[in-house]
């Protein structure tokens, strides 16, 4: 009867992590409910944005987003931590053609079709409109076309199927995916990677209590020191989750202040 | 012979009813397959077009939003379902291309192929055909055909603009597989069918023939091997060759008849021949016999001469006596002076001849139902009875029966005489009436011929019937002449019945 009146923890997971592997997101959330002796709810949507807007309307406690959108409501979100991939708290995004491609680089795929992920992920989107805008070139009209998959793991699929010829998808996704669907990821080829940047933070409302916030941050830094949470890691293909500060997203920041600044000089040179 | 110009003329009907009985089974088959082929040919095409021009609508009805907010992975993710859509007929129109308002693809299920962004009339020939049928009146067409693809097309129309089309092609070619799968299946079913029906067909024409080849057969043996002929064995049912048969034993009877009665003319002439030269010879040899028996006669009374002249003329008269009973015998006279035959003679007969009988430890079995004299000649019919019960005492073996009946039936005097002794053989049958045609076995060799002789001059009827254990000779005497059998001259011969 207590249980009963326990309010459930909502958490929203975002394309960062392969949204169909829900049997994996059972087993973590399973192993949550352990830690926090409360429910647990994960909550999917179609895009970044409802995530995002879910968490900052505290309509969810905490979400696994996009480092793009948290620089951008970083004044609404509070940053709880940070996945370890290949023992650091950083990713990157990659530019993948199909394997029988043989352009090498992002500016060869000029006139052609694109796949972005996700107009708030800064793998699938920012990083390479940004790529585009410092080698000079209009992101808006480089491409003949351009379209979004709405996930990472689609982009793989856009460009192994042929839709587009060439697509932008977060590293760490894209190598998670290569070991679940090896015969998928085969089809495609990485031409090219991004500097490094902060991988995608794990965030709460503003308006958490220091006591949820604690657990929950808790919970997850505790993930690599108990087997069945290393087994969930290992599943998932992290080290752990880390505490994070605002810094490790600063060059995402930086990039959307560039993109922000191009498509303002745009604006004033049509006007 | 002419030569046969028709293929199949020359075969016999065993074999050519249940050939074209199979050919029109066959010929059946085929029509029946042909047009099942044809027509689920057609069902097929039906099929593919209804669902197809169904599923264009209701995609162009799912496109519009997509089209509107120029989401290609969602529309993608679409075509993609409805293409490998597991409820579509065996063959169905894929790829799935939608376009947008200037007639560019704006996504297909199968991008490398159709890849999102080119112009639908750039991407081959029969596209650039299919592109050419619209817009000239402004109308829609659901379906085209434009060299080996049909086209299905359905317009994404929102508030009356038109911001694209969702176009499903098929390949002609891909019907092709189909239509044999069908052509397959239908020949499967053709082949089984045939499997039962042509050995039923051809089990029921052979029933057919056998009665006309059998029938055929009977005739092949007309007229050469009448007797060979077994007519139990020809179909006598109520059809036409039923009515054959019938027709043909009704045939052959009365050739067996004919034949009968030919060869009863024939024996009758020769007979006959045989009596006329008796008669001419005896007249012949009488004349001067009887001036040679008054010689010796006249010479005797005369007296003298010596002894031996007296003994060579008694030895010429013995033996010329001789001669004159011997054409006496030959030459049958009936004298109409003759008394009529009664119940007494019949006893006189029976009395002379029953010590033949005991002698052989044989008996007499006798019915006689003969109460008074009858207008028959009595030295003639004792003549004939007599000869014919000697005879069968002669016939019996030892302990035999001879059984004699003589009675008055419908106008005739019917004489029986009947024994279980050896029978006649068949070729002696031929010729038993003649004179001497028995010679060599006992008796004069005159006896059946004289009773011949006499049956004939009373217009009688003379018949004999011989097989093993039984022969019987059977005379009917007309007892007046209004009951005289009414026969030909011809048939005045003795029938001759042998088994």
């Amino acid at each position: 009867m207590i249980r009963a009146r326990v309010r459930e923890v909502r958490i929203g997971v975002t394309a960062v992590f392969p949204e169909d592997q829900v049997g994996m997101l059972h087993l973590w959330r399973n192993w949550l409910e352990d830690r926090l002796r409360r429910p647990v709810a994960f909550v999917t949507r179609s895009s970044y944005r409802e995530i995002v807007d879910m968490v900052r309307a505290g309509q969810i406690d905490f979400a696994w987003i996009c480092g793009y959108p948290y620089v951008r409501y970083q004044r609404e979100l509070r940053l709880v931590a940070a996945p370890l991939w290949q023992g650091r708290p950083l990713y990157r995004s990659y530019i993948i053609v199909a394997s029988d491609d043989a352009r090498s680089s992002l500016l060869d795929l000029e006139g052609r079709v694109f796949a972005y992920s996700d107009p708030d992920s800064n793998s699938g989107y920012l990083y390479p409109r940004h790529a585009l805008i410092s080698a000079a070139r209009d992101p808006d009209a480089f491409f003949r076309r351009s379209f979004f998959t709405w996930a990472h793991r689609q982009v793989v699929r856009a460009v192994a199927e042929g839709v587009a010829q060439g697509g932008a998808v977060d590293g760490y996704v894209y190598e998670l995916v290569a070991t679940l669907e090896p015969k998928l990821v085969a089809r495609t080829r990485v031409i090219q990677r991004s500097p490094w940047f902060g991988h995608p933070p794990v965030v709460a409302r503003h308006d958490i209590s220091a006591e949820e916030f604690r657990a929950f941050f808790q919970a997850l830094a505790m993930m690599s020191s108990d087997e069945q949470g290393r087994s969930l890691l290992r599943a998932m293909q992290l080290d752990g989750f880390v505490h994070a500060e605002q810094s490790l997203y600063s060059q995402i920041a930086e990039m959307m202040r560039a993109d922000a600044a191009f498509r303002s000089s745009r604006r004033l040179a049509k006007s | 012979m002419k030569p046969n110009l028709r293929p199949l003329g020359g075969l016999s009907l065993r074999y050519k009813i249940p050939l074209r009985v199979t050919a029109l089974v066959v010929l059946v088959a085929v029509a029946v397959t042909v047009a099942i082929v044809a027509r689920q040919a057609q069902q097929t095409r039906e099929d593919l077009d209804a669902y197809s021009v169904s599923l264009a609508r209701a995609l162009a009805n799912t496109m519009r939003s997509y089209l509107r907010h120029d989401d290609v992975w969602r529309a993608y993710e679409i075509v993609v379902a409805a293409a490998a859509d597991a409820g579509a007929p065996s063959v169905s129109a894929t790829p799935v291309i939608v376009t947008d308002a200037e007639g560019r693809v704006f996504v297909s299920s199968r991008p490398r192929e159709f890849p999102v962004g080119a112009r639908l009339a750039d991407l081959g020939p029969d596209f650039a055909a299919f592109a050419g049928t619209r817009g000239s009146d402004g109308a829609e067409r659901t379906v085209a055909a434009a060299g080996d693809r049909l086209f299905y097309a359905a317009p994404v129309v929102v508030d009356g603009v038109r911001i694209g089309e969702v176009v499903l092609i098929a390949s002609t070619a891909a019907l092709w597989p189909r239509y044999m799968e069908i052509v397959r299946q239908a020949t499967i079913v053709t082949v089984l069918t045939l499997l039962i029906l042509l050995p039923a067909s051809w089990f029921w024409a052979r029933r057919t023939a056998v009665p006309l080849i059998a029938l055929a057969g009977a005739m092949s043996k007309v007229p050469a091997k009448l007797d060979d002929i077994g007519t139990e064995a020809l179909p006598d049912t109520g059809d036409e060759i039923g009515h054959l048969t019938r027709a043909f034993r009704d045939m052959l009877q009365e050739l067996k008849r004919k034949r009968e009665l030919e060869e009863r003319v024939i024996a009758s002439e020769r007979l006959a021949a045989i009596g006329r030269l008796a008669a001419g010879m005896a007249h012949e040899i009488n004349n001067p016999l009887g001036g040679m028996l008054n010689a010796i006669s006249t010479y005797r009374r005369h007296g003298g001469g010596d002894d031996l002249a007296l003994r060579t003329l008694a030895l010429l008269e013995r033996g010329l006596t001789q001669i004159r009973g011997l054409v006496g015998a030959l030459l049958v006279e009936t004298r109409d002076s003759d008394r009529p035959i009664g119940p007494e003679d019949i006893g006189d007969v029976l009395l002379l001849v029953a010590p033949e009988i005991e002698r052989k430890g044989g008996h007499l079995v006798r019915h006689v139902m003969l109460d008074v004299p009858r207008p028959l000649p009595a030295r003639q019919v004792r003549q004939v009875l007599l000869n014919l019960l000697l005879n069968a005492a002669h016939a019996i073996e030892r302990g035999g029966c001879v059984r004699v009946e003589v009675a008055e039936r419908n106008d005739f005097l019917a004489i029986r005489v009947q024994n279980d002794g050896r029978h006649i053989s068949e070729d002696k049958l031929q010729y038993l009436f003649e004179p001497f045609a028995l010679a060599g076995a006992e008796g004069s060799g005159l006896g059946l011929w004289i009773v011949y002789q006499i049956v004939q001059q009373l217009r009688g009827d003379l018949t004999v019937e011989s097989r093993p254990g039984l022969t019987l000779f059977a005379v009917d005497l007309p007892l007046s002449a209004a009951t005289e059998r009414p026969r030909s001259k011809d048939e005045r011969s003795p029938a001759v019945v042998s088994d």
